[in-house]
């Protein structure tokens, strides 16, 4: 079996700086795998790479064996890949439910329809309906999204990313910003909406990281310093040194 | 449908609601219906005539402006190519005594708007916001000034005209008369009102609203924003073909002023004046801008000079236009605190009002000696003579504009404190609802 996402000598420069200098990342189907690193270590910038954002510099991006590097967004999306960010990124203007319901519309095989009616979609409606239950914003249903609590808004961005029902799933820091107990809420919310589904994470909070991933890799100044299951990173020299460093000690 | 969806999803319109909603667009039928027979001397049909191919022509740009965030600064090109295209159609049709009757070669307009639109869209559309809106202004630019060069397809400066009786004739109509072309438009705008409407609400026009608020996010959905905005141009260049084609069809003649940028500003106003929020925004400005610019430029020749004042005026003040400004009060209708704001409002009329009548004064004296100063200065402005030279106008319109301002800018202070008191009551409400 092909792993979910596959990096191969994966290269990125932004103009004379080297921000990626050598990836080799393995995710295997079903696998829950968190991506830590210090500050400007290249994790934002590897999300940006496998879903689409940039291109690399070198190197390829695989997706269940299939070379994916390239791509624009929406077509890595298409086969079955989604990704939230670290900034909410969501539709000010329009509702929650509005929100979700285009999460929905591509992966409901709507397309760009101009010839039916949006409330007339059982399947998109049964599926938004799901999803905004699953995120507990039922009773936000129509705020517009730009007026919601910051968690919330979390919230709603992990809802867009999951609401197409891709397979691989892409969270940049989904708790940043967050109260104990919002974050205590949202990871429950992640291992739930995730169950069954391969999830790359990146993560600042340690806690969330150990108790989530089923391995984890280490990003220090652009290259892959380890990867093993949460006892092993424990238990690196060379992780403590460069990264877990006090919160090891 | 399971329980889930039944419990969480917004509930579905139910029978009532959907009457209600039909109903209102069999009431629009029936009032376009009777309308001649309310005003139906040949000036009124021709105002309804020009506003009915405004709507479309509004509606047709929001569906850029408002739906999709793209501000396009060259529209008319696909109004006045419609329009050409419509008036040699005429011409070749009447010549052959082909069996193509009045009523549907608007829809050639529209097709030559949709293939304009699709030939030159595809590249503007790349981008939205300041790209786009160059990209519009370019094109624009360009077909306009090739309506001067290309004499044999244009006509040059004197356009190209036709004859609109000549055609296969329906039922009698041969469409000469006002009333008759009255109900053309007003056949065509209830049409592309109603179709503008429904795609709204399908699945790519909620797209475009996504495109609008969010096109990086739009691509991490499965959808590639190029298209979205392709396709929403595409169908405003359509609609935009058919509102050339029936003003082509009604002045019997089209010349490079269709195409032009005061056409493309117009629509830019009107659109922006009534509200880009509001489906129906676009037609409220419609009807204002219309029958504001056949009124005033009756009553000044400075009329395009007061069009710009309120275009400021409604971006500085009032960005939701006048839909917006209406729609404000809605919450506070409901919540029954709409009477305490009108006193402010009535307070602060008044000082509006004379600053405005100061401001008016003012222009039209300063008007009269930049423009025709050897003229007699007993002027007429708005159908009142004064005499721009004596002193005491001039200090009439001081007075005015200076107190007016500073008793208006308390007003309007007041103005928002009777706003928060009903605001908070307002939500006092919701809170114990």
């Amino acid at each position: 079996m092909s792993a979910a996402i596959e990096l191969r000598e994966i290269k990125k420069s932004f103009g004379n700086i080297p921000i990626l200098r050598d990836i080799n990342l393995s995710v295997a189907q079903g696998e829950r795998h968190a991506l830590i690193g210090p500050n400007g270590a290249g994790k934002s910038t590897t999300f940006n790479l496998i879903s689409g954002y940039f291109a690399p510099t070198s190197g390829t991006v695989l997706l269940r064996g299939e070379v994916i590097s390239g791509l624009p967004p929406y077509q890595i999306n298409r086969r079955g890949l989604s990704r939230s960010f670290q900034v909410t990124n969501v539709f000010a203007n329009m509702s929650v439910w509005e929100n979700l319901r285009c999460a929905v519309l591509w992966a409901s095989g709507q397309r760009y329809a101009f010839w039916k009616n949006i409330d007339d979609l059982p399947q998109v409606r049964e599926r938004t309906a799901q999803i905004l239950a699953d995120i507990h914003l039922t009773a936000r249903r129509d705020v517009p999204a730009g007026l919601l609590t910051y968690a919330e808004q979390r919230a709603l961005e992990i809802g867009i990313t999951v609401a197409g029902g891709a397979d691989v799933i892409l969270l940049d820091e989904p708790t940043a910003g967050m109260s104990h107990a919002e974050t205590e809420r949202a990871v429950a919310l992640i291992r739930r909406l995730t169950e069954g589904r391969t999830l790359l994470i990146v993560e600042h909070d340690m806690s969330v990281v150990f108790g989530l991933a089923d391995r984890i890799s280490v990003l220090v100044y652009g290259q892959i310093i380890a990867t093993g299951t949460p006892e092993e990173i424990r238990g690196n020299p060379k992780v403590k040194e460069a990264y877990l460093g006090e919160e090891a000690a | 449908m399971s329980k889930i969806t039944t419990s969480v999803a917004p509930p579905l319109p139910t029978a009532t609601e959907k009457l209600k909603f039909y109903g209102i667009w069999v009431a629009a039928a029936i009032v376009l219906l009777l309308l001649p027979q309310v005003f139906g001397s040949g000036g009124s049909l021709t105002t309804f005539s020009l506003i009915g191919i405004s709507i479309i022509f509004s509606l047709s740009y929001n569906i850029l402006l408002g739906q999709t965030g793209l501000l396009s600064f060259g529209h008319a090109v696909y109004y006045g190519l419609g329009g050409f295209l419509v008036i040699h159609a005429i011409n070749i049709i009447g010549a052959n005594k082909l069996p193509i009757p009045l009523p549907v070669i608007p829809l050639i307009g529209g097709v030559t708007g949709l293939f304009f639109a699709a030939l030159l869209g595809w590249v503007s559309t790349q981008r939205s916001g300041t790209a786009f809106a160059m990209i519009s202004l370019g094109v624009a630019e360009l077909i306009a000034s090739s309506a001067l060069i290309l004499r044999t397809f244009f006509g040059g400066e004197a356009g190209v005209s036709a004859n609109r009786t000549k055609l296969f004739k329906i039922f009698g109509w041969s469409f000469g008369p006002q009333i008759q072309i009255y109900y053309l438009v007003a056949a065509w705008t209830l049409i592309a009102v109603i179709a503008m409407y429904a795609l709204t609400r399908t699945p790519l026009g909620r797209m475009c609203n996504a495109v609008r608020d969010n096109p990086e996010r739009v691509q991490f959905v499965g959808y590639n924003p190029h298209v979205v905005r392709y396709l929403a141009f595409c169908f405003s260049g359509f609609f935009a073909g058919i509102a050339g084609a029936l003003a082509a069809i009604n002045f019997e003649i089209a010349n490079a002023s269709y195409l032009g940028a005061q056409q493309s500003g117009t629509v830019l106003f009107a659109t922006y004046i009534g509200g880009i929020g509001f489906f129906i925004g676009p037609i409220v400005g419609a009807i204002f801008v219309t029958i504001l610019s056949l009124g005033l430029s009756d009553l000044t020749q400075v009329w395009q000079l007061y069009f710009g004042l309120i275009f400021i005026a409604v971006v500085l003040f009032a960005p939701g236009g006048i839909t917006g400004l209406l729609m404000m009060h809605r919450p506070l209708l409901r919540a029954g605190t709409l009477r305490q704001v009108l006193p402010s409002y009535l307070l602060a009329l008044v000082p509006t009002l004379a600053m405005i009548a100061g401001l008016v004064l003012a222009l039209e004296t300063i008007v009269h000696f930049t423009v025709n100063p050897g003229d007699d200065s007993h002027i007429k402005a708005f159908g009142i003579p004064f005499d721009a030279a004596s002193p005491s106008i001039w200090a009439i319109s001081a007075v005015l504009l200076v107190g007016g301002f500073l008793v208006a800018r308390k007003d309007w202070v007041r103005v928002k404190e009777a706003w928060d008191k009903a605001g908070s009551i307002e939500r006092e409400k919701d809170v114990t609802a």
